[in-house]
């Protein structure tokens, strides 16, 4: 339960790390909160030979509007941070819920958002709620920057579109458009412990109250965020009845997704959980589409 | 590789500085280079939370972190709440475990007090579920937590006073 041996470098500023995560490319790892990366090399699941620790880079830690509106949040913002920051709860609501399902406190005042985003683990909240929200990914290497969507990012289990060089640096959530509510529950064994299965949904209302749009994204179903689009589809121009979501939730649990059962969760109760919160999802995202 | 890094920490607000591999724990780093033994270990991945400690005021888990991370830093351990070690000085949170039975073996203990200690500042009235929210990332294999759950009440009582 000890880390094999490394080579740590601390840089303070951004330039800095960009050399050398150019200069080491595969050998490197950036560490960033370290409460997924540390336990992995405890566990010697990772053995980096360089670790380019980011913690020092105050320039990657802040929470501000976004240009277009929303909200812009460095990678190296701490959890604790985004879930506490008043922009965050009135500029991406339903990330401002999200946050206390993440682990526990001890955890959430050291990990970041970025880190957490970057790991990419098929049972966290952050990568299906950003895909839910349309989240933009901001990735810098030393040769330039790039802007990812929220599907380009999330490539696979604990893969992501980043390159051994590239760095994330920032998230960009956009503002929820108009008549839009939203979503997030999950249910896992104990609070703070990984989700059985969670899911966050947005739904947003036209001028007759009919469902305009929607996006209902799973988490703990399969081996990265997994939107339910058969279900959403079917909701387009309904209104969004008791009926109606009952029979959108059946088609998300039974045909969009195909999650896997394991020792915490069968896949009938992973089904049964995927249908049950993908009503309360979308009942609570429309009641609060409906107050807009 | 190995490369030893010198660092400059303040621990229960004495400066020590050591040369450290970057790969060691600061759980360790605190245990073993300092000697403070009080911050236990139990599952050094991050899961039990009896590695809790105060890094710049607010708990973390020193098992998930590197003592080369905490150079500049201000930690407090829990040898730090009753610095002069005397049962007379006990702090509130310590008396009120005692009281309620909130510790059998004691491993757990310090990580919890750890826990506690800004949960209680910043919550002075807290509810029985935010008391078990906050402890949710702390575990006890002997009291069951009911003692302990009672203890922060008594403690929060105490604390409110002073
Ligand atoms: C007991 C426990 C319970 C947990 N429960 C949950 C939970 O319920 N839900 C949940 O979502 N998470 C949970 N976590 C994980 C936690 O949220 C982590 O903080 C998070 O997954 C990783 O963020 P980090 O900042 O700690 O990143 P690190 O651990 O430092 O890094 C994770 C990975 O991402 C890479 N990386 C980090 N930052 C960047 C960047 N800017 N650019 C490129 N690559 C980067 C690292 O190289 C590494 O591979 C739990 C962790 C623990 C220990
Ligand atoms: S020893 Fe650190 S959390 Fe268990
Ligand atoms: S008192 Fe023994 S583990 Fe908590």
């Amino acid at each position: 339960m000890k880390p094999p041996p490394f080579e740590y470098f601390a840089p303070t500023t951004l330039d800095d790390a960009l050399d050398y995560m150019a200069d080491y490319g595969d050998e490197a790892k950036p560490l960033a909160g370290g409460q997924s990366l540390i336990p992995t090399m405890n566990f010697r699941l990772a053995q980096p030979e360089v670790l380019v620790d980011l913690n020092g880079l105050a320039e990657l830690a802040y929470i501000r509007p976004a240009a277009g509106g929303g909200v812009s949040i460095g990678a190296m913002t701490r959890q604790r941070s985004v879930e506490r920051s008043p922009l965050v709860a009135e500029q991406a609501p339903l990330i401002h819920e999200t946050m206390p399902y993440i682990a526990h406190p001890q955890i959430r005042n050291r990990g970041t958002f970025g880190g957490n985003l970057a790991h990419t683990d098929p049972a966290s909240e952050l990568p299906a709620v950003a895909t839910a929200l349309n989240a933009r990914f901001r990735a810098q290497s030393r040769s330039g920057q790039r802007w990812l969507t929220a599907d380009e990012f999330f490539v696979d289990l604990f893969t992501t579109a980043l390159e051994p060089e590239e760095l994330l640096v920032e998230i960009v959530i956009p503002p929820l458009p108009a008549q839009t509510g939203y979503a997030f529950r999950e249910i896992s064994r104990r609070h703070g412990d990984y989700a059985l299965v969670g899911v966050a949904a947005t739904v947003t209302l036209d001028n007759n109250g009919r469902c305009e749009a929607a996006r209902l994204v799973y988490l703990s179903v399969g081996d990265k965020p997994v939107e339910a689009v058969q279900a959403t589809a079917a909701l387009i121009g309904q209104k969004l009845t008791a009926e109606a979501i009952d029979d959108a939730a059946e088609i998300a649990a039974a045909q969009d997704i195909d999650p896997p059962g394991d020792i915490h969760a069968s896949v009938t109760y992973r089904r049964h959980l995927a249908k049950v919160l993908a009503k309360q999802v979308l009942a609570k995202a429309t009641a609060r589409a409906k107050q807009e | 590789m190995n490369t030893l890094h010198t660092i400059t920490v303040i621990i229960n607000g004495q400066s020590y500085e050591r040369e450290v591999e970057p790969r060691l724990l600061l759980s360790d780093f605190i245990r073993h280079e300092i000697g403070l033994t009080g911050t236990h270990v139990g599952c050094e991945h991050g899961v039990c939370g009896a590695c809790t400690i105060l890094f710049d005021d607010e708990p973390v888990r020193s098992c998930i972190m590197f003592a080369v991370q905490a150079n500049g830093h201000t930690i407090m351990t829990i040898e730090g709440l009753t610095p002069d070690a005397s049962e007379e000085n006990l702090h509130p949170l310590q008396a009120s475990f005692r009281e309620a039975h909130g510790l059998q073996c004691g491993f757990c203990t310090g990580g919890f007090l750890m826990t506690l200690l800004p949960f209680l500042q910043e919550n002075p009235n807290p509810s029985e579920q935010d008391i078990r929210e906050a402890i949710s990332g702390n575990i006890c294999r002997c009291t069951g937590y009911q003692h302990i759950v009672d203890a922060v009440k008594i403690a929060a009582a105490k604390m409110e006073g002073q």
